[in-house]
């Protein structure tokens, strides 16, 4: 696979459609995989890490899925270009950071990704545009048949699917689906829905794992619990209690628009106009004016934008991916600078170069 | 009910905090999570955060676990000490030799200690059939709490139906 072509182009999970859409960012689905003849990766030697790579790389190569696989050595990579995978979400930062030989099997609409030796010999993951866990599933469990059907997965009558950590034993599955909650963050309303989360045992994460509101008021909830319910049990739990949520920023943005359109309208349009016309800008204001513009094309207050190209900025205006465009490493100070040129150009703002 | 992390009082505000991607969760009662709200700019450093190993902090080492400790998985070679540590298990194996050290941390994970969803396909039949009595069981209670008695009832017939199914291929 080649990155530098990956640089222009989005996940189709970006592409802003799919049910719910509007909040609903994507629905994601992983299963954590163990061969039964080898040990787990933290009692794994080069060798061996070599052979379950090499194996894994191999059957899922010959597995005939219908979408095209391509295979990335993620050991031989740069820590640029590992931290691009992780920022477009087809590897973990765990995948990233850990050492030896590993790879990721990405199919070209980067809605499907295969890591080999993550922390588990094999995590499959499966992401959609928009709230889709029933596709999701479908997907993950078909391609897990197969390869079930060529390999030995670890696993015990009791326990279920044996994982290198407890935590994850059993289903081994992690259902997600990562919101776009900007109006009940700005009402401190967010609270609540943490409280009664964490009451059903469900997690709440951020987007990649920084401060939470900084990162553009994206929360992913995913179950905690593996064991002990099935897989279908589990995704329902998530199923459940998404649509509350999303019915809940509804209202709070309803409100906010019918109580005070005018200071709603205000804040839209001034994140707008800082986007178009920044000249540095960092990470974190980037991510928190997107988020307000992405919330005006929701409620109509910006019309001249669309949804997917806001979805895209979120990814494109990361530091791996404004130093992949720019081909070239940049400090802090310096990616602030072409963060704001970059976002000048595709928002069409105040001595934008239009190249594209 | 549980205690504030910050005093003896009972604590009635429960906090998930989300810092670096992981989620923290904080018990407070009313007058410390008020100061804690109200602090939130200057956060106390957080290590790198990772759930097994606040499950894994509540197993005080006490003079029981000490001799567990050395307990060496035949397989692998870890020790049920490196486990808690690092929070990674070695091989598969390590399920079974440290059985009786792992249940009470996968009961106090998940709350549930049997597997009931998928399973291999290229299992022999008869287990197959007996995982798929223990996800019929599971269902059958989950409709019983819901009190949906229809699903209840064709869900014990299923059941029956398996068992019988068993029960005639032994004998």
């Amino acid at each position: 696979m080649d990155l530098e072509s990956l640089t222009h182009t989005s996940g189709e999970w970006l592409r802003g459609s799919g049910p719910d859409s509007d909040i609903v960012i994507s629905s994601r689905i992983r299963l954590a995989r163990n061969l039964a003849q080898y040990p787990f990766l933290s009692r794994a030697d080069d060798s061996v890490r070599g052979e379950t790579s090499d194996l894994l790389r191999g059957t899922i190569e010959d597995l005939g899925l219908p979408r095209r696989l391509s295979y990335v050595n993620v050991g031989g990579l740069v820590d640029l270009d590992r931290q691009f995978l992780v920022e477009r979400q087809l590897i973990s930062r765990e995948h990233a950071e850990s050492r030896g030989s590993r790879g990721v099997c990405v199919s070209d609409e980067e809605n499907v990704s295969l890591m080999i030796n993550e922390e588990d010999h094999l995590r499959i993951q499966v992401l959609r545009s928009g709230f889709s866990l029933d596709e999701c599933w479908d997907e993950i469990n078909r391609i897990d048949d197969a390869l079930e059907s060529r390999v030995t997965y670890a696993f015990s009558e009791n326990l279920g699917y044996l994982t290198a950590c407890p935590t994850n034993v059993g289903t081994g599955i992690r259902v997600s689906v990562m919101l776009h909650l900007p109006a009940l963050v700005l009402t401190k309303e967010i609270q609540k829905v943490f409280q009664a989360l964490q009451k059903i045992s469900l997690a709440v994460r951020g987007l990649y794992g920084e401060g939470s509101q900084a990162m553009g008021d994206f929360y992913q909830i995913s179950n905690q619990i593996t064991l002990g319910k099935s897989e279908e049990q589990l995704i329902e739990s998530i199923r459940d209690v998404v649509p509350n949520i999303i019915a809940y920023e509804r209202r709070v943005r309803n409100a906010l628009v019918k109580e005070n359109r005018q200071s709603l309208h205000d804040q839209v349009s001034r994140a707008y106009g800082i986007l178009q016309n920044a000249q540095t800008i960092s990470s974190e204001e980037t991510m928190q004016l997107l988020s307000s513009v992405r919330m005006g094309i929701n409620l109509e207050l910006i019309d001249d934008l669309k949804m997917s190209t806001v979805n895209e900025l979120f990814i494109h205006t990361q530091p791996a991916h404004l130093q992949k465009l720019r081909k070239e490493d940049l400090e802090s100070a310096e990616r602030n600078v072409a963060r704001a040129r970059y976002l000048r150009q595709r928002l069409g703002g105040n001595g934008s170069e239009m190249q594209n | 009910m549980k205690k504030c992390h910050r005093c003896s009082k009972p604590a009635t505000l429960h906090i998930t905090e989300i810092r670096e991607g992981v989620v923290q969760e904080l018990h407070l009662c009313e007058s410390c999570a008020q100061d804690y709200l109200e602090n939130t700019d200057s956060p106390e450093p957080s290590e790198d955060f990772d759930p097994i190993h606040e499950k894994l902090s509540e197993y005080e080492v006490d003079e029981e676990l000490a001799e567990l400790d050395q307990n060496e998985c035949p397989n692998c070679g870890i020790t049920f000490r490196e486990f808690r540590s690092q929070g990674r298990l070695g091989c598969p194996h390590d399920y079974v030799a440290f059985e009786h050290e792992l249940m009470p941390l996968l009961e106090n994970i998940h709350g549930e200690v049997q597997h009931c969803g998928k399973f291999p396909k290229r299992a022999p039949d008869a287990s197959q059939r007996q995982y798929q009595l223990i996800k019929l069981r599971n269902e059958l209670r989950g409709a019983v709490e819901q009190e949906n008695y229809e699903e209840a009832a064709r869900l014990r017939d299923e059941i029956q139906t398996i068992e019988n199914e068993l029960n005639a291929e032994q004998t």
